[in-house]
């Protein structure tokens, strides 16, 4: 097996998983479902590419260096997810769940026409030489996962549970549903943002169609796979629905045959994913058993009760 | 002034193509209350099932026309027992029938791509193509059948959900399921014929646009506009989604032609955007409020 081929697929899935990790958010911990992240990951390539690339390519760039790029990627994603929260947070879930996928497809199609960023054709970039993508990537997953676990061992994380479980209840209750749908979009957006100059980055070109409709659902579908609200299972999921279809390519056509026909399996077959809400840490592995340990004692209780012939 | 007549009418046949996707989506919308992201790939099999049956059973149009669109019946019947009444049972939140939904497409398209081949596929001509002649403006033959075919396949819908018992049950069901089978309605039934019903529009759909355009695995991709033109309309009212898509026809060429066809597929979305921000509901669709 060709070493630099493996490198290349970890450091895929290390892109994703960043994504993945923003979307976890907005959709495993708040419950919104949301078929437009590529549009926040084009918003982050494009502009962190445009901050980072020399003045004198073609396009032209404003010469800064990789890291101003980064930020001014996820700043700008951040701010697009504020414009477009503002419009769509106050629709019903599935009204919001068209208005993302609207928005995610007209910001491919803006940047597909604007000839200033190279349009459809596309935009191949001089890369400065520095330390190898992987280990960058390695360093945001792992202050992404981390940010992640304490955002949502937080107050704000646990009011954006709160949301996802019963809204109106949480309304009620003082939690000001709309300002943390907000924050759970913009940090996702800010997440999908970095992910998406990475990306770019990493393939040295950057093109609208890279993020479209289709990367949307992807994303969507390994925070599924992964399980609603869980960060472990997100990692997991990111890392078997990156390398699973590189491992399959020898089938080349019918890889996505496949594909398709395993979404539908997981969906009706186990529609709360892998880790279903359970995290693989020691609290969340203590949890998982203290929850197992109570269904036992509960249904030891109620065998016990029907023993005593229905009395009572 | 011809110009715009002329725009104007290209902009409806192409919006009767629209309308006929866009009813079968938006009659299982209204009774099942999601979005079918399937419809586009039964629409794209209904396409090549006419293809087929044209040329390799060698059957003449109306027999043909009327394989294809079982064919897509039966095939959207089987997503369902499939890929949606698992959920249905489970009661799953509707997101995940969205995104079953969508990895029915992914399967769909896929397997055409695996074993027929990606390459597009012309139906033979059928009918005398030739336009027909309004003083100085030319409406092609086919849209004018399209357009025709539209008209007669709603109104023969809405009749039958009107005037029809299982039509009445159909529409209860859009209402509350589980109260309607305390009534007494068998609404695995209901549902088993609302998908017939829109996997057979979606073959009439399909059918007439590989007619028009050519037979490829993507049709599917066409669906999007049919969606928008349903959240137009209104989801949920199927008169709604046949103006929403005469609209969003019209608006698309009128745009293509008048400022550039660059910005097509961006007015849909821009229409899309728009009308989720300002009018929900759609044109036509009922404007319900959440008493929570």
């Amino acid at each position: 097996m060709d070493f630099s081929y493996i490198l290349g697929i970890l450091t895929l899935a290390g892109i994703n998983l960043i994504a993945v990790l923003g979307l976890s958010l907005l959709t495993g911990f708040t419950g919104l479902f949301s078929f437009g992240h590529a549009g926040f990951m084009l918003i982050g390539a494009y502009v962190g590419v445009w901050f980072n690339q020399p003045a004198g390519g073609s396009p032209a760039g404003l010469g800064l260096p990789f890291l101003v790029g980064l930020v001014a990627g996820a700043v700008a994603s951040g701010l697009m997810a504020w414009i477009i929260g503002k419009i769509t947070l106050r629709l019903k879930g599935d009204y919001f769940c068209i208005a993302t996928l609207g928005f995610g497809e007209a910001i491919r199609l803006v940047f597909d026409n604007f000839q200033g960023f190279g349009g459809s054709r596309g935009w191949p970039l001089t890369i400065t030489p520095g330390p190898s993508m992987i280990w960058i990537i390695l360093a945001c997953d792992l202050v992404g996962v981390l940010f992640l676990a304490n955002l949502i061992r937080s107050r704000h994380g646990r009011n954006m549970i709160a949301v996802r479980e019963e809204e109106l209840a949480a309304q009620i209750a003082g939690v000001n549903v709309v300002r943390y749908k907000m924050l759970s979009l913009i940090v996702s957006a800010v997440y999908a943002g970095v992910a998406g100059y990475l990306l770019a980055n990493y393939l040295t070109f950057l093109q609208p169609k890279i993020f479209n409709l289709q990367k949307s659902t992807e994303l969507t579908i390994i925070v599924i796979f992964g399980g609603l609200g869980s960060i472990s299972g997100s990692v997991i999921g990111a890392l078997v629905l990156t390398i699973l279809p590189e491992m399959l390519r020898f089938f080349s056509i019918w890889r996505f045959v496949f594909y398709g026909a395993a979404v539908i399996l997981i969906m009706v077959a186990r529609p709360q994913g892998l880790m279903g809400g359970m995290e693989l840490s020691p609290a969340g592995l203590r949890k998982a058993r203290a929850a197992r340990l109570a269904r036992r004692a509960i249904l030891a209780e109620s065998e016990a009760g029907s023993n005593q012939g229905g009395r009572r | 002034m011809i110009q715009f007549l002329q725009q104007l009418i290209n902009g409806l046949s192409l919006g009767s193509v629209y309308a006929l996707m866009a009813v079968g989506y938006s009659l299982v919308y209204s009774i099942m209350n999601f979005s079918n992201f399937a419809h586009g790939g039964v629409i794209m099999l209904g396409a090549y099932f006419g293809f087929f049956a044209i040329t390799a059973l060698k059957l003449p149009f109306l027999p043909a026309f009327i394989v294809a669109i079982l064919g897509t019946g039966l095939l959207a019947v089987i997503i369902e027992r499939v890929a949606y009444k698992p959920l249905r049972d489970r009661k799953a939140p509707f997101l995940y029938f969205i995104i079953s939904a969508m990895g029915a497409s992914i399967f769909l398209e896929n397997i055409v791509i695996a074993t027929i081949g990606p390459t597009f596929k012309s139906y033979p001509p059928i009918f005398d193509f030739t336009p027909l002649q309004l003083g100085q403006i030319a409406v092609g033959r086919l849209d004018a059948i399209a357009f025709i075919v539209s008209a007669v396949s709603l109104t023969a819908l809405v009749l039958f959900i009107e005037r029809t018992r299982l039509g009445k049950a159909i529409q209860a069901s859009s209402y509350n399921m589980k109260a309607c089978t305390l009534m007494g309605v068998n609404t695995d039934l209901v549902v088993l014929v609302v998908f017939a019903l829109g996997g057979i529009l979606a073959g009439v759909a399909g059918v007439f646009f590989g007619m028009k355009y050519t037979v490829y695995p993507q049709i599917g991709n066409i669906t999007l506009k049919s969606f928008i033109a349903a959240v137009f309309g209104g989801l949920g009212s199927l008169p709604g989604a046949v103006l929403g898509s005469l609209l969003l026809g019209v608006i698309e060429t009128l745009v293509a032609g008048y400022l550039s066809s660059q910005y097509r597929d961006l007015i849909a979305f821009v229409i899309l955007i728009g009308v989720l921000v300002l009018r929900p509901s759609g044109i036509m669709g009922k404007v319900a409020e959440d008493k929570a």
